[in-house]
């Protein structure tokens, strides 16, 4: 099934300038997954390893935070909206 | 180069006074003219972090971040970057900053010495995370 991925402006660059992108999946990690492949340098910004996200790398499905549902294994509808957001923190 | 006008300026120094001896932070609205960031409007951001820290730390929390990457999109801008505030610290981004920030987006941080606001400046991290670049600030009427 297809959902619309929302890429922040941020990681824009890695994936052509788009800033949103239909791929496949049934959870979000496979919708994410697919997208990391077809985008590799996007792969390095938004994965720790090979299956875990970046600390700063928060997913939204339909406005709910991941972490709040099953993480990486929630289903993700067809037409669904995949929203990649990054925690902003800092300081001096 | 990060553009913006007097007014936004201002507006972030009386953020960084106002939450003196604590840190302000805030999101830059705009858009991206051949490789500059132009800055048309601020999005302040009540500091996430827990009361004691906020003195030298600051957090926009991802349900923020995502209100105001759909604001963007409604709106037809972009997110461009940050501000925050040092407070009795310089104005370039610390380690701490380093380790919790982004390519692309620009870093704006205002020195607040005793309640005063002074130095801003505005960096960029490089795409291998390993430093930040200062650019250009350009203060517009």
């Amino acid at each position: 099934m297809s959902v619309t991925i929302l890429i922040p402006t941020a990681l824009r660059s890695f994936v052509d300038r788009n800033s949103e992108i239909e791929v496949e999946g049934a959870t979000v990690g496979e919708a994410l997954g697919n997208l990391a492949t077809q985008y590799p340098d996007l792969k390095q910004q938004i994965y720790e390893d090979d299956v875990k996200l970046r600390g700063f790398v928060n997913v939204f499905v339909d406005g709910t935070n991941i972490k709040k549902l099953n993480g990486l294994d929630t289903p993700v509808a067809s037409g669904a909206t995949v929203m990649i957001v990054p925690a902003i923190a800092g300081g001096c | 180069m990060l553009k913006l006008t007097k007014d936004l300026a201002s507006a972030i120094r009386a953020a960084g006074a106002a939450a003196y001896p604590n840190e302000c932070c805030g999101i830059l609205f705009g858009r991206e003219e051949n490789g500059d960031h132009v800055v048309t409007a601020l999005k302040p951001i009540d500091n996430a972090r827990e009361s004691g820290e906020q003195y030298h730390r600051f957090l926009i929390t991802a349900e923020e971040m995502m209100e105001a990457e759909l604001e963007a999109r409604r709106e037809k801008f972009e997110i461009v970057g940050f501000y925050h505030s040092h407070p009795d610290h310089p104005a370039r981004p610390s380690e701490y900053d380093r380790d919790h920030a982004l390519p692309f987006y620009s870093y704006l941080i205002l020195r607040v010495a005793e309640g005063k606001p002074e130095e801003m400046t505005s960096s960029r991290l490089r795409l291998n995370r390993e430093a930040f670049d200062s650019e250009t600030l350009e203060i517009n009427p």
